[in-house]
């Protein structure tokens, strides 16, 4: 029987793609540029020239190494775009364009990078945050996995805007723009081969759409602090916002949106929903007398719609106990039966329990 | 969420305080109640209860953290495994930090290149054994009763498939053994045990009559949510101020009297009593549950001839009487200061069911009343 001559192998990345000969040229032509194409990164020079633009510089970077790779609601392409516009937005910058830095494993399939590729593409469409500039490395199976992505982003801030951990006051209202977890639970349940039932999808979303309807809705200087609660959940930053403003924080466990599939997945799994990663959502820290203004901004785009005040920042000198371990006690949660315990950082990485 | 949001419900939970204060109050001195499971420990801090319980009641934790009662020794022998050449070791992901006599950890060495994955299930083991022939999967076997069952299970269904690249190292325990040594001590003064809701799924309420009659002690089956754990308290509460010494079950949603009679089948076929040394507590004669000669071949002990070095405490760690519950965490000179959930010390402080990392975690909570 004579071999089957069109049956072609499957396309995978070769270290000859990253060699910067030939077949780098013909992955940035027919992949990168194909799918990303804008003027700036078409142009192919070596770095990217941006038009002044009035304002000052937000500048932020972030390496994106998860695995798997593709997971409901997203995948490393779509973390990639909208982690980095998050980090930007969280100071209150408007986004204008992001770096795009690929390290490939040898061997990687190209029809999962093209996936990869068209997900930022749409990432990026959709955001209006274009890629800039770009880089590809390959490196010999096994030194890297699958593939690892790099994102740098620089936006601009308005001149009357200061967004910081720092300006957090007392009185002010903590405002979740929607259910915590989504994104954590799901990796981990993917990572560990753990078929649970109901819809379990990561939340990856940009949101800095919703923070300029913010910013722009409310009068100057009443937003105080943006945080995206990304990796140690919203437990950890709300610890990271009360050692910056050295204010008390309060929040109520009724309060805090959990979907009910997240809450079922940690009830099985040991874990707390305040310590998984998030990767659309953000904390807002608002003066209490525009609380209420705030949320129904939030509650105007599909970003915020689940949106909620779920805490208040107090000077609370005398809610502020040492703890035994000598470290102080900045954030405590009033849990649903009327208790109240305190909230610590994230120490390692969660971990399901045995019994 | 149905089946967790009944049993959380605040107007409820402050009927049962305001019943159990009243029942305290009547008893009119302190009552020292150890919770002997390590869930429980966590679900009293987590829920905030801690904090709201009538000022009597002095809540003692047992030796019911699997990962804190596995001895230096043995975790020195996982470490041991995972370095030997063509083996791969699949664990729960609370053992993955817990540190040796020498301060090492199985993520210290995954990090110089053992092969180790962390698992949520023994039959993951099995499945990582299939897709590795060359090397051999060794799953250290830890826990009580809840978990014991399941490795039974795998360890049935290597046998059948017959699958040779697999074997479990068993440091399995059971509960009674210590419980009975622990409570022979008259200093530790207590009236009442909270006992675990999972262990009981599979041994039943009645495995505690043994407690009740020597040790005049009250024996109440406890669930894991605020009700569930106020309902126990009162009934105990009761129990004690009328002077009885019972098992009664509050857990009757996942409890029976007799246990699990097919779970308990299925351990009683590969497994059989063996003394077992717990942290803190030294050998417990019949307290362990060794792998049965016709099953040899899944066991890493023979297989791999292994010896269980004689290992030290860490200098300064009251971890062991702290599982005995002769004293409490910040009596401890490492306590927060050398010994943190960071950087953990005593196996007390690396699960994070252990009574040490709950009190770092929750603190020692000032008594409240409930304002909702």
């Amino acid at each position: 029987m004579l071999m089957d001559l069109t049956q072609k192998l499957p396309k995978t990345i070769l270290l000859d793609h990253g060699s910067g000969g030939l077949a780098s040229q013909e992955l940035i032509s027919n992949l990168f540029i194909r799918h990303l194409d804008n003027k700036i990164l078409s142009a192919m020079e070596d770095s990217a020239v941006i038009d002044n633009q009035p304002g000052r510089i937000a500048f932020t970077t972030d390496s994106y190494v998860v695995d798997p790779i593709f997971f409901p609601g997203g995948d490393i392409g779509t973390l990639a775009v909208h982690g980095t516009i998050n980090d930007l937005a969280m100071r209150g910058a408007r986004p204008i364009g992001l770096s795009l830095g690929l390290i490939l494993e040898e061997g990687l399939p190209l029809d999962d990078l093209e996936r990869i590729i068209l997900s930022i593409r749409d990432a990026t469409l959709a955001s209006g945050v274009p890629i800039l500039t770009g880089d590809t490395k390959v490196v010999p199976r096994g030194k890297a996995d699958k593939i690892f992505i790099n994102t740098s982003g620089i936006g601009l801030v308005a001149e009357d805007v200061n967004i910081t951990s720092l300006n957090a006051r007392a009185g002010d209202k903590i405002i979740l723009s929607g259910s915590m977890g989504d994104h954590g639970i799901t990796i981990m349940t993917r990572r560990a081969g753990i078929a649970l039932d109901g819809n379990l999808r990561s939340d990856s979303m940009a949101l800095h759409t919703l923070v300029q309807k913010l910013l722009t809705g409310l009068p100057a200087g009443t937003v105080h602090t943006l945080r995206d609660p990304t990796r140690g959940g919203v437990a950890t930053t709300l610890c990271e916002i009360a050692n910056s403003c050295g204010l008390h924080i309060e929040i109520e466990e009724d309060r805090i949106p959990v979907r009910a599939e997240v809450r079922a997945a940690c009830e099985i799994l040991g874990l707390d929903p305040l310590y998984l990663a998030n990767e659309g959502k953000c904390l807002a820290m608002v003066a209490p007398e525009y609380a209420d203004q705030a949320l129904a901004l939030f509650h105007s785009c599909p970003e915020g719609a689940e949106a909620a005040i779920i805490g208040t920042l107090s000077s609370g000198s005398n809610d502020i106990k040492t703890s035994l371990s000598g470290a102080s006690r900045r954030v405590t949660l009033k849990t649903t039966i009327g208790g109240t315990r305190v909230i610590t950082p994230l120490h390692g990485a969660p971990l399901p329990r045995i019994c | 969420m149905k089946y967790v949001d009944e049993f959380r419900d605040p107007v409820l939970t402050g009927h049962l305080l305001r019943e159990l204060a009243a029942t305290t109050a009547a008893i009119a001195r302190p009552l020292r109640i150890m919770e002997v499971c390590g869930t429980h420990t966590m679900a009293i801090f987590r829920s905030g209860l801690r904090a709201l319980l009538p000022p009597e009641i002095e809540l003692i934790s047992g030796p019911g953290c699997p990962i804190c009662v596995t001895s230096a020794g043995h975790i020195d022998t996982f470490l041991h495994m995972a370095d030997l050449p063509g083996t791969r070791l699949a664990v729960f992901g609370d053992l993955f930090r817990v540190p040796g006599s020498n301060g090492r950890t199985l993520a210290d060495a995954r990090a110089r290149g053992a092969k180790i994955d962390v698992v949520y299930s023994p039959t993951d083991a099995l499945e990582l054994a299939r897709q590795n022939p060359d090397e051999l999967m060794i799953f250290p076997g830890i826990g009580f009763e809840t978990t014991t069952p399941a490795i039974a299970a795998t360890i049935l269904t290597a046998s059948h498939q017959n699958i040779d690249n697999f074997v479990v190292f068993s440091t399995h325990k059971t509960m009674l053994p210590p419980l009975m040594a622990l409570l022979g001590d008259p200093s530790l003064g207590l009236d009442g045990l909270l006992c675990p809701g999972h262990v009981s799924t599979i041994i039943g309420a009645s495995a505690y009559l043994p407690l009740t009659g020597a040790n005049h002690l009250a024996c109440v089956v406890s669930g894991f949510e605020p009700t569930d754990i106020l309902q126990a308290l009162i009934l105990m509460a009761r129990q004690i101020k009328e002077n009885r010494a019972e098992v009664e079950n509050a857990y009757t949603r996942a409890v029976n009297w007799e246990g699990n009679a097919r779970a308990k089948a299925m351990v009683d076929t590969i497994f059989e009593p063996a003394d077992m040394e717990w942290r803190g507590l030294g050998v417990i004669p019949g307290s362990g549950l060794a792998i049965k000669e016709r099953f040899a071949r899944f066991d890493a002990q023979p297989r791999l001839s292994l010896v269980v070095p004689n290992t030290k405490e860490p200098a300064g760690c009251l971890c062991g009487q702290i599982l005995k519950g002769i004293t409490t965490p910040p009596h401890c000179p490492l306590f927060g200061r050398r010994c943190t959930p960071a950087g953990p010390i005593g196996p007390c402080m690396v699960s994070s069911e252990g009574t040490c990392s709950a009190w770092f975690a929750y603190g020692n909570e000032s008594r409240g009343t409930q304002d909702s």
